[in-house]
């Protein structure tokens, strides 16, 4: 949602491109992150959910299917369960642990595809222009005409409910704007003389995209990108809370959320934990892009 | 003028068709046959197709939406395969109950979010702006679906002040301006206000911020104009861009009320949409995901056709 009104900000950075960034660019861009604090608090407390995800099954104290009735939400601070017991008598710390594996993954891949998929299919219509470009975009403006929440549910919805399904609702979703972005970016770029100039020496269009236009249209489409992730988790995680993703018993923030919900009237604190943890991962992500973003904006 | 509106209005048929378009097939891609919803397992052949003549399903597709446009345009979105009720009245009386809930999110969201956002903006750099920033961080970033449990928690639970669920006593769908109905409102709509809250004082900020640093202020104050008289220039050059964002956020929020219908169970769309998907009743998701886009493709629309009307250098350009 906050995505698409940034649209404009990728595309200023670039009206006056810097010559090809090279390696030595992103170098820079790292060093920057290095040293900016929000960017290390943000990437710290990342690392910790995604190290805490990825080795759940040696970490978590306890196996996150086995369910007891008689231990049902035993309240966070009990002698065995660190943070209590969910509505099934499962231990929440490793429920936790395993569910950031499917949350991440998620709203983790959506944004990878629709970054491989639109960066494509953008080059691809800026390079090529005219009617091509048109037909591309005007296409594209129709899933413009829909409330991405909106989109999501509908496309998981008439798919039916699933993991895949969500993760293909999701990535349809992000396509288009991506799309638009690297578009625009190449369009531009394209019109630049020393394009022209590889034309002239014979380059074929394939070295053209590949050598020269890449580079530029890359980082614009990098930062919008590491906007999209906050946004991804949070939709994929509402997809499973509206039971249209991840199926139960399988540990997922957002179906946690919802099986949870009856319980906040026993035990709120329980209840409040899976989607304290959606939140506090969508904040990093979206400080750790900010940084991103004002770290590769070439006009500091 | 008249000639950009005409443009504007020609420019969005088609968009409006493919719309109609999506919505229809997008049902389509559903594995399953859409009559298990209605027909039992070991129906006879006879039932199955007088059935499929009845729903219009035994004619090809294309035709299939042809007959369909043609209805929904006379304002007939078919009947209910759950219910048996007709879609138009079902999507009707929901939209109502979700564009009130929208529509009082976006108005308190784009209000404190102005707020907010020029306090941010014109006192840049200091704790006022720090703090605007956070909570516009907050904004952005909160799955709203838990901020409404949270809240449910803190203002129905510990402390008993507003109902948890429904749009009115006794579960009732129906809308009325009164004081029970309103005590409804309160925390789905404060819990959907966030989203537009976060980005219109990231908006407003950003603009504030870089309007205060633009020469024609300063040539304002050299000529001695008051710090109000100032703000309204300001005011004045921020408006056709906020009003941009904030429609196209009323138009999410129409979307994003799904979840947040889905945790207080308000009448609206949300919950018209999950009946849908789960009872796997097509007519209704088709009514339900057109009646929402038709009103975010007008929303376009109406911003589109506003702003020049705000910023007369929009309509020359």
């Amino acid at each position: 949602m906050s995505a698409s009104l940034e649209l404009s900000l990728p595309a200023a950075s670039v009206a006056a491109p810097a010559p090809q960034p090279s390696r030595s660019y992103w170098l820079v861009v790292w060093r920057q992150l290095r040293r900016d604090p929000m960017a290390l608090a943000a990437g710290g407390v990342l690392l910790l959910i995604v190290g805490a995800a990825v080795f759940a099954p040696w970490l978590a104290p306890a196996d996150p299917y086995k369910a007891s009735m008689i231990k049902r939400l035993l309240p966070i601070g009990s002698p065995g369960f660190l943070l209590g017991t969910d509505e099934l008598g499962r231990d929440m710390l490793s429920r936790l642990m395993h569910g950031g594996r499917l949350s991440l993954l998620m709203g983790v891949v959506p944004v990878l595809a629709a970054f491989g998929i639109g960066t494509t299919i953008g080059l691809l219509a800026g390079y090529i222009g005219g009617k091509v470009n048109m037909v591309i975009m005007r296409v594209l403006d129709v899933f413009y005409a829909f409330p991405s929440v909106l989109l999501a549910v509908a496309i998981s919805g008439a798919l039916g409910p699933g993991m895949s399904n969500s993760l293909l609702a999701l990535t349809l979703v992000f396509v288009p704007q991506v799309v638009r972005v690297a578009e625009s970016v190449t369009t531009q770029v394209r019109q630049l003389d020393y394009i022209e100039a590889a034309r002239m020496s014979g380059a074929s269009a394939f070295s053209i995209i590949r050598v020269h236009v890449l580079g530029n249209v890359l980082g614009p489409v990098f930062v919008y990108a590491t906007g999209l992730l906050s946004v991804s988790m949070i939709l994929a995680s509402g997809l499973s809370f509206l039971g249209l993703g991840v199926k139960p018993p399988e540990p997922e923030w957002g179906l946690m959320l919802n099986t949870l919900r009856s319980a906040i009237y026993v035990n709120p604190w329980i209840a409040a934990l899976p989607g304290a943890l959606i939140f506090v991962t969508s904040i990093a992500f979206n400080l750790l892009a900010d940084s991103v973003r004002s770290a590769m904006d070439i006009r500091r | 003028m008249f000639a950009y509106i005409i443009k504007r209005l020609i420019y969005a048929i088609p968009i409006a068709l493919s719309v109609t378009v999506v919505s229809f097939v997008l049902v389509y891609l559903a594995p399953g046959d859409p009559l298990n919803a209605i027909a039992p397992a070991d129906a006879p052949e006879e039932v199955i197709v007088a059935l499929k003549s009845a729903y219009g399903l035994d004619k090809p597709v294309p035709v299939q939406y042809g007959l369909w446009l043609l209805r929904a345009v006379q304002g007939d979105l078919g009947t209910s395969i759950a219910s048996g009720r007709a879609v138009t009245a079902e999507v009707l009386s929901a939209v109502s109950n979700t564009l009130l809930l929208a529509g009082m999110a976006a108005l308190g969201g784009v209000l404190i979010g102005c707020i907010l956002g020029a306090l941010a903006g014109y006192r840049h750099g200091t704790w006022i702006d720090r703090v605007a920033t956070v909570i516009s961080v907050i904004g952005v970033s909160i799955p709203h679906y838990w901020l409404g449990l949270v809240l449910t928690i803190v203002f129905s639970i510990w402390l008993p002040w507003f109902p948890a669920m429904g749009a009115g006593p006794g579960g009732s769908s129906e809308w009325l301006w009164d004081v029970e109905h309103l005590r409804h409102l309160v925390l789905p709509a404060l819990t959907l206000s966030v989203i537009p809250m976060g980005i219109i004082t990231r908006t407003v900020r950003a603009l504030v911020a870089d309007m205060l640093e633009q020469e024609f202020v300063t040539a304002l104050r050299a000529r001695g104009l008051s710090g109000v008289a100032v703000f309204r220039h300001i005011a004045k050059n921020t408006a056709p861009t906020v009003l941009a964002v904030a429609g196209l956020q009323i138009g999410y929020l129409m979307g994003g009320s799904i979840l947040v219908e889905t945790v207080f169970a308000w009448p609206g769309t949300g919950f018209l949409l999950n009946t849908a998907i789960f009872q796997r009743d097509i007519p209704l998701l088709q009514g339900t995901i057109l009646v929402l886009c038709m009103f975010f493709v007008v929303l376009n629309l109406l911003v589109d056709i506003l702003q020049p009307l705000i910023d007369p250098r929009m309509g020359r350009g």
